[in-house]
């Protein structure tokens, strides 16, 4: 047994890319086991590896660790990336929650019908632009920091530079009316395990394209 | 201020019930009810100074403040994996009642098919295999507290749910007779009914876009 932690998922973003995220940031080197069929899902199903029955799975110290959630705690915690004490943490938790959401949005963009695709990209526009966004401007204008929290790098700046460059893929020009957000992202970028995890080569995972859907429903329908 | 939690939300269960149950759970705390919403959604909870928004962020706090997370980071693990486990199944319950007339039937089997066979099962063999009282440590945690409400929401749907789960059953009574519990349990407190048409209503008109 290698001691690196091993994911267990489809090769694609999905909910494992916001681990692959935090292990990089942190500077943890990680193995993966690609799901490429049902038959995949179906035995970690059967040789009781998944606690619900479902990926993502992180085979980390000694733990099956299932729920996207858990598994950031856990390595948030465990990697000094989750703030210095309790509210900070809350404070963490709060930026980290919301940035899910907009996620969530960005991801299901491949998945709908032909008919509602311009609608539901507006409705992301909409929401990065005058919900999220606005608020992440205005935390770093009023301490004027390099960071989200506690003047110290944390996992909210890393799920932050993730959901920025994912919203500029769908719309280049999203952080436009967002100078503090802009100069975020150089910043964080630069940090030398993500800017690692940002060149060629690395094991962050490309969009998924819409010839690819098939392969992927086929794994878990 | 009053230095109590202040609760901002509908009159009714939705994304905040998780949060009564765990405040009740911790005991004395006594709750009252406007705020700025950082993302200009409710649940809002004002709690030690802070405005906090976002069911999970606001569970989180609560549980590491009043020690309902465990001893340490594998079992805060476990405890996270339990609950969002929970989580889900309740997600499921949450939306039921917004589920259209004709969807109702499937939505409620979909229900019962995943509570037997995807989320009682686990924690039915976690008890079985450590015959401790609670799911983890052998202390009270969050993940009890969750696991009661979703029991006992599922089952007001689905009366016979539990019965092939004799842990189950012996977990909801012990969690139901501990003094902060059986009190949250009791007519007259902070706990909130099932949704009915009113309730309904009242969120298609407040979240309606």
């Amino acid at each position: 047994m290698s001691g690196k932690p091993k994911l267990h998922y489809f090769n694609g973003r999905g909910r494992m890319e916001s681990i692959r995220w935090l292990l990089a940031a942190a500077g943890v080197e990680f193995e993966e086991c690609f799901l490429e069929t049902k038959d995949d899902l179906t035995k970690l199903q059967k040789d009781g590896s998944l606690l619900f029955q479902q990926v993502p799975m992180v085979e980390i110290d000694g733990m099956k660790m299932v729920q996207s959630r858990a598994i950031g705690n856990y390595i948030a915690m465990k990697y000094n990336l989750y703030g210095k004490d309790l509210k900070e943490r809350a404070l963490i938790d709060m930026y980290v929650e919301a940035v899910i959401d907009l996620n969530e949005l960005l991801m299901t963009h491949i998945l709908q019908p032909a008919d509602k695709k311009e609608q539901h990209f507006a409705t992301i526009v909409d929401k990065a632009t005058n919900r999220y966004f606005p608020v992440y401007e205005k935390v770093l204008k009023d301490h004027g920091q390099d960071f989200l929290v506690g003047n110290q790098f944390s996992r909210a700046d890393v799920q932050l530079l993730e959901t920025l460059l994912m919203a500029e893929e769908c719309k280049p020009d999203i952080l436009a009316k967002f100078p503090l957000l802009q100069s975020f992202k150089a910043r964080i970028s630069n940090i030398p395990t993500i800017k690692k995890f940002l060149q060629p080569g690395s094991q962050r995972k490309p969009p998924l394209q819409e010839k690819d859907l098939p392969k992927v429903m086929k794994i878990f329908h | 201020m009053s230095g109590k939690p202040r609760l901002t939300y509908l009159n009714g269960r939705g994304r905040m019930e998780p949060v009564r149950w765990l405040l009740a759970a911790h005991s004395r705390l006594v709750f009252s009810t406007d705020g700025v919403l950082m993302f200009q959604q409710v649940p809002l909870v004002e709690i030690d100074g802070m405005k906090m928004v976002q069911t999970r962020a606001i569970l989180s706090y609560i549980a590491g403040k009043y020690n309902l997370y465990g001893k340490d980071l594998k079992e805060r693990a476990l405890i996270d994996m339990y609950v969002e486990g929970i989580t889900d199944l309740m997600e499921m319950i949450l939306m039921f009642p917004f589920s259209p007339p004709e969807a109702k039937e499937k939505n409620l089997d979909s229900i019962n098919d995943r509570a037997i066979n995807r989320y009682f099962p686990v924690f039915e063999k976690v008890l079985k295999q450590h015959g401790q009282d609670f799911l983890v440590g052998n202390k009270f945690s969050w993940a009890d507290v969750q696991l009661i409400e979703a029991i006992l929401a599922v089952e007001e749907k689905i009366p016979a749910v539990l019965s092939g789960f004799p842990q189950l059953q012996a977990f909801k009574i012990r969690m139901s007779n501990m003094p902060t519990i059986k009190k949250f349990l009791q007519p007259g407190s902070r706990r909130k009914p099932p949704p009915d048409e009113r309730y309904i209503e009242t969120v298609l008109k407040i979240f309606k876009k």
